[in-house]
């Protein structure tokens, strides 16, 4: 009993570190005074020019395309890749997944800066395009690494089975690889959206001057204030994101409720 | 399987594999390239030895230092809290996990501003010790506060994967030391804690590499007047564009990283990593 009330404590005190700042960032959306020092009084007119502020809705625009694009650009390159490495063998399997670890495990700054040194000398302009092919370069080992596990998982024999009952390859994958493997394409797809969504390192080092997405808007802001629209936005952000997962979490409890 | 269709699954990885030399390899090369070479091309070592000019040095040293403080913080913090999550029952575990990754959907600069306005002179927290009659915490612009930010930035790097070394752990193994008569440290110390050692080498990956790297967190809490080793090497880049100097301090970065990961390579055995 008292172990149980130590450890929701303990719960507690972390939970209240993590969401310090957040409530903090929420509290100050509805601040009427300008700077952050201050407290106002409660307003919404923050949530109102949210909407009438052009760049802010670029940057948001932006930040949400890319995470998109290289999210689903990055889900099929590495679900393909994966079937690739899987029918390598060891040795060359373990020096590909060894490349493949070096985003991951390199610092985001030398990922960054590494990547720049590249597109200056490709003579590539720097904009979206040159932080879209950096995004898919690091979501890419998010997305292996999710899909790997299943398909080691996964019986080799069904497919073949398919193919010997007349599947072609491609029909063979669809309908029996690929929804063996589904739950590690999602998370994949879902982490390289989270991962794509929240860099700020990388695509400092590979935007363009004019080229904003909300991280390098936010920090371009810093000396000068942030502007309280911003805080508007993360707040509906994070709202949205909190709805959408706690229907997520609740349909898998009710299912564990049945059994 | 036939040879053939072996020889076409193979051929699926071409875009993986051309990606992954264009944008990961080639680009570390020339890192290299630039590091080890000075502005009209010719090989140097100036560049990686600036490390030991005191400015870098010292750069590198406090980074070395706030990372790893924050690194055995983060630990502390994380194993317990691991521990009493793998207690837990599956419904609610997933959900208490989901509360630890739900703060990453905030703006990663935004959450480590808030704490400006939470540790300021007259900041929240000042606020409320103020109203209780307690003495003031001075911590922003501090190595303090860099530390605390990089704890609360990389804290759930460090629970995720303790916490799925540790519920990989079999039941009876640990129900099999009771029964043999150990007591709850021994089950610890000789069963929990060497089973999840790949948890926390890798949860000290994922900790000190970007707290080691880190030149956000030092700026926005650091007060732009304490300088690590990633301010130093953003500067070159941004500001000073001597990409040459930038490159060689980050080669010396790198063979940190290279010991990191030669270390997770050691204990984590299938290659996987054990994050996911």
């Amino acid at each position: 009993m008292k172990k149980t009330i130590l450890q929701k404590l303990y719960i507690t005190l972390i939970f209240i570190f993590l969401y310090a700042p957040i409530t903090t960032l929420i509290v100050l959306s509805f601040n009427a005074s300008k700077t952050r020092a201050k407290w106002g009084g409660f307003t919404l007119k923050w949530y109102g020019a949210l909407f009438q502020n052009r760049d802010i809705l670029q940057a948001l625009f932006n930040t949400l395309l890319i995470a998109l694009i290289a999210s689903v650009v990055s889900t099929i390159i590495g679900t393909v890749a994966c079937i690739a490495i899987m029918s390598l063998k060891k040795r060359s399997r373990a020096i590909v997944m060894g490349v493949t670890n070096i985003p991951m495990l390199n610092a985001e700054i030398v990922t960054g800066i590494s990547l720049m040194l590249l597109f200056i000398s490709f003579g590539l302009r720097f904009g979206l395009g040159t932080i879209l092919l950096s995004h898919i370069t690091f979501c890419i080992p998010y997305v292996i690494l999710s899909v790997m596990p299943r398909m080691r998982q996964m019986n080799p024999y069904t497919y073949e089975a398919a193919l010997d009952l007349g599947a072609g390859p491609v029909y063979g994958f669809f309908k029996v690889v690929f929804p063996d493997i589904l739950p590690g394409v999602l998370s994949g797809f879902l982490m390289a959206f989270t991962m794509s969504l929240d860099d700020f390192i990388i695509t400092h080092f590979t935007k363009g001057a004019g080229v904003d997405t909300l991280s390098t808007k936010i920090y371009t802001e810093v000396k000068k204030g942030i502007k309280p629209e911003m805080y508007a936005l993360s707040t509906i952000i994070f709202l949205t994101v909190l709805v959408l997962l706690l229907f997520i979490n609740r349909v898998p409890a009710e299912k564990d409720l049945k059994k | 399987m036939n040879k053939k269709a072996l020889l076409k699954k193979k051929l699926l990885g071409t875009p993986y594999f051309i990606w992954s030399a264009i944008f990961i390899l080639v680009p570390l090369g020339m890192v290299f390239y630039y590091g080890l070479t000075d502005r009209t091309g010719s090989f140097t070592l100036e560049n990686v030895l600036a490390i030991s000019t005191p400015e870098h040095a010292k750069a590198l040293g406090i980074a070395l230092l706030l990372s790893l403080i924050a690194t055995l913080i983060c630990l502390l913090l994380a194993y317990p809290l691991a521990m009493i999550l793998c207690g837990q029952k599956n419904g609610r575990q997933s959900f208490i996990v989901l509360i630890f990754i739900l703060p990453m959907w905030m703006n990663f600069l935004l959450r480590t501003l808030a704490w400006q306005t939470l540790l300021e002179k007259t900041g929240v927290i000042n606020s409320i010790l103020n109203f209780l009659h307690l003495p003031s915490l001075n911590i922003i612009n501090t190595p303090y506060a860099i530390v605390l930010g990089m704890v609360y930035n990389f804290l759930p790097f460090m629970v995720l994967p303790i916490y799925n070394a540790l519920s990989k752990i079999d039941g009876n193994v640990i129900n099999a030391a009771r029964d043999l008569g150990a007591n709850p440290i021994q089950v610890f110390m000789k069963i929990t804690l060497p089973l999840s050692i790949p948890g926390i080498i890798s949860g000290i990956t994922m900790v000190f590499i970007p707290a080691l790297t880190t030149f956000v967190i030092s700026k926005l809490l650091g007060g732009s007047k304490i300088l690590l080793i990633g301010n130093v090497i953003e500067e070159e880049f941004t500001q000073a564009s001597n990409w040459h100097l930038g490159s060689g301090l980050s080669i010396v970065l790198m063979l940190f990283i290279i010991v990191n990961m030669l270390l997770t390579a050691i204990f984590d055995k299938d290659g996987e990593g054990s994050f996911l």
